[in-house]
């Protein structure tokens, strides 16, 4: 606990005064908690039938609810698949020996990492629309999913670049003087450990490509968010709608985030300590994910995906 | 090209992303600073509520949030922050919502600046007979400050990008007008280059100066 690092035990002043702050705290809750509720009440936002519909009308999970839930997993988990491989090329790339490879994949990977992923989707879909690629029903996913892929997969990139660079010496030392080629050194000896201690981080860049993807509402594409605009609508409990597909948001993700750490935990106790700087939690954790070493600042902000 | 940058106001539009970006960054910085300090608090009550803040705000889209105010705050709960025009409610609630968001962030770095802190810093200071306030003052948060530069730097990157969410309540901003250009253009892919190139003038500089910065002033360990 870092509280530990800034103060000391608390003698009985500071305990009482702790208490006061803690009453201030709840008080502050309290009284926030009850402005929203009035503010609701007042605008009619309170009432039973509103709110019903989730509870008990099936139709609202099997038409909108569990529909959008499916189309945000479905562009996460493309996005993360795709990037995933555009990653490891972009990071083998810039860890290659031939000088205009890395130089190449240095340039793709810092640009699309300082370009927004709203820009880049809304682009493609342009392009995809206009140039009928997709069909006019995909081009939406089409979109949502090239923007996540070029973005994440720069991100990617630059775990693997630092997963291997965070490696003991040692390691690509052992596998030259066996006799084992650069790249043979790289591919067998060098990626497998920097793969398994990105795991952390790829389940932290998976958050980050869930609430990503609700960008794709600009872009007519039918995830979570449209789903609850559209039930909004449906049911007259647009507010109400926008709140539940939030909280859920807030599960899936924390989840996410916990499954994070626990990996982290696990990977460290079996004494890869020494490697998985570079896996620290990015949801949980931003700064442990300094991409490329400390004090280094991500161009791309790395966890401060919407 | 020129044709296009002479129709649209392309500059106006980056404008208004600064303009976001700016507000956005002081208004994050002062209320993740609050509830950095409530994290690091020695109060259990104050801890909680703000470990609350971050997990509650950290995991949902910024998009949601946007959306959410305009219409749902706005139009159902009647709080409207600028009455003499609808950009202009709609850009101050994309600052608010970009200010919460971010805010989590910003406690977040600030958290991983007082965590690079050996505790014997702490204990030494306390040891030669610093009072709290002194210990504070000359010992613990000039490195807590110095470690949380490089990531408040890639917050503030990130949120410069992030303003573009506002064009899904139609700030005209940069991703705004990009889609318009791109609507009614032909030469789709040189205009995100444009585009793109904007936000590479923005946020790279940025990027190598905070990195120097952190740098330079990090502590020597």
């Amino acid at each position: 606990m870092s509280s530990n690092v800034l103060f000391d035990a608390p003698g009985p002043r500071a305990r009482r005064r702790h208490a006061i702050l803690s009453v201030l705290g709840a008080a502050l809750v309290v009284g926030l908690v009850y402005l929203v509720v009035r503010k609701l009440g007042d605008a009619g936002q309170l009432e039973v039938e509103q709110w019903k519909p989730f509870v008990v009308d099936r139709s609202v999970w099997r038409d909108y609810l569990l529909p959008g839930l499916l189309g945000t997993f479905k562009a996460a988990v493309l996005s993360i698949a795709l990037a995933g491989v555009f990653g490891l090329l972009l990071g083998v790339g810039r860890l290659s020996g031939i000088a205009p490879i890395r130089w190449a994949s240095s340039v793709v990977v810092e640009f699309f990492r300082a370009v927004p992923v709203l820009i880049m989707m809304i682009a493609s879909y342009g392009l995809y629309s206009r140039s009928g690629v997709f069909s006019p029903e995909t081009a939406p996913l089409a979109g949502v999913v090239t923007g996540l892929t070029l973005y994440n997969g720069s991100v990617i990139a630059e775990l693997v670049r630092s997963g291997v660079h965070s490696l003991p010496k040692g390691q690509s030392e052992a596998g030259l003087s066996v006799g084992l080629t650069p790249a043979q050194t790289l591919r067998s000896i060098q990626l497998p450990q920097a793969l398994t201690a990105m795991l952390p981080a790829l389940i932290g860049q998976f958050v980050v490509i869930l609430k990503d993807s609700a960008l794709g509402y600009a872009i007519t594409y039918l995830e979570l968010l449209n789903w609850s605009k559209t039930l909004g609508s449906a049911f007259a409990n647009v507010l109400q709608a926008y709140l539940v597909a939030a909280v859920l948001f807030i599960i899936v993700n924390y989840l996410l985030t916990v499954l994070a750490s626990r990996v982290q935990r696990r990977l460290s106790r079996r004494g890869r300590a020494n490697v998985v700087a570079v896996g620290a939690v990015v949801g949980a954790v931003p700064e442990a994910s300094t991409l490329g070493g400390q004090g280094v600042v991500n161009t791309d902000g790395t966890q401060g995906g919407p | 090209m020129g044709d296009i940058l002479s129709k649209y106001d392309v500059l106006g539009a980056f404008g208004m992303t600064v303009y976001l970006a700016f507000f956005s960054a002081i208004g994050s910085l002062l209320l993740g600073t609050v509830v950095g300090i409530m994290r690091l608090s020695p109060v259990r009550v104050l801890r909680l509520l703000g470990t609350g803040y971050v997990n509650i705000f950290r995991n949902t889209p910024l998009t949601l949030l946007v959306v959410l105010s305009v219409l749902g705050l706005t139009y159902i709960l009647g709080l409207n922050l600028d009455p003499s025009s609808i950009t202009g409610n709609a850009s101050r609630w994309a600052i608010v919502m970009l200010s919460i968001y971010h805010a989590s962030f910003v406690c977040e770095a600030l958290r991983s600046g007082v965590n690079t802190i050996p505790a014997g810093q702490a204990e030494a200071a306390r040891a030669i007979g610093l009072t709290f306030g002194q210990s504070m003052r000359e010992v613990l948060l000039p490195q807590a400050f110095r470690g949380a530069i490089a990531p408040l730097g890639s917050t503030l990157i990130a949120l410069i990008k992030n303003t573009t969410v506002a064009a899904v309540v139609g700030v005209a901003e940069a991703a705004n007008l990009m889609a318009v250009i791109i609507e009614n253009e032909t030469g789709g892919l040189v205009v995100f280059l444009v585009f793109a190139i904007g936000f590479v003038i923005l946020t790279l500089p940025l990027g190598l100066a905070f990195t120097s910065l952190s740098r330079r002033l990090a502590v020597k360990r």
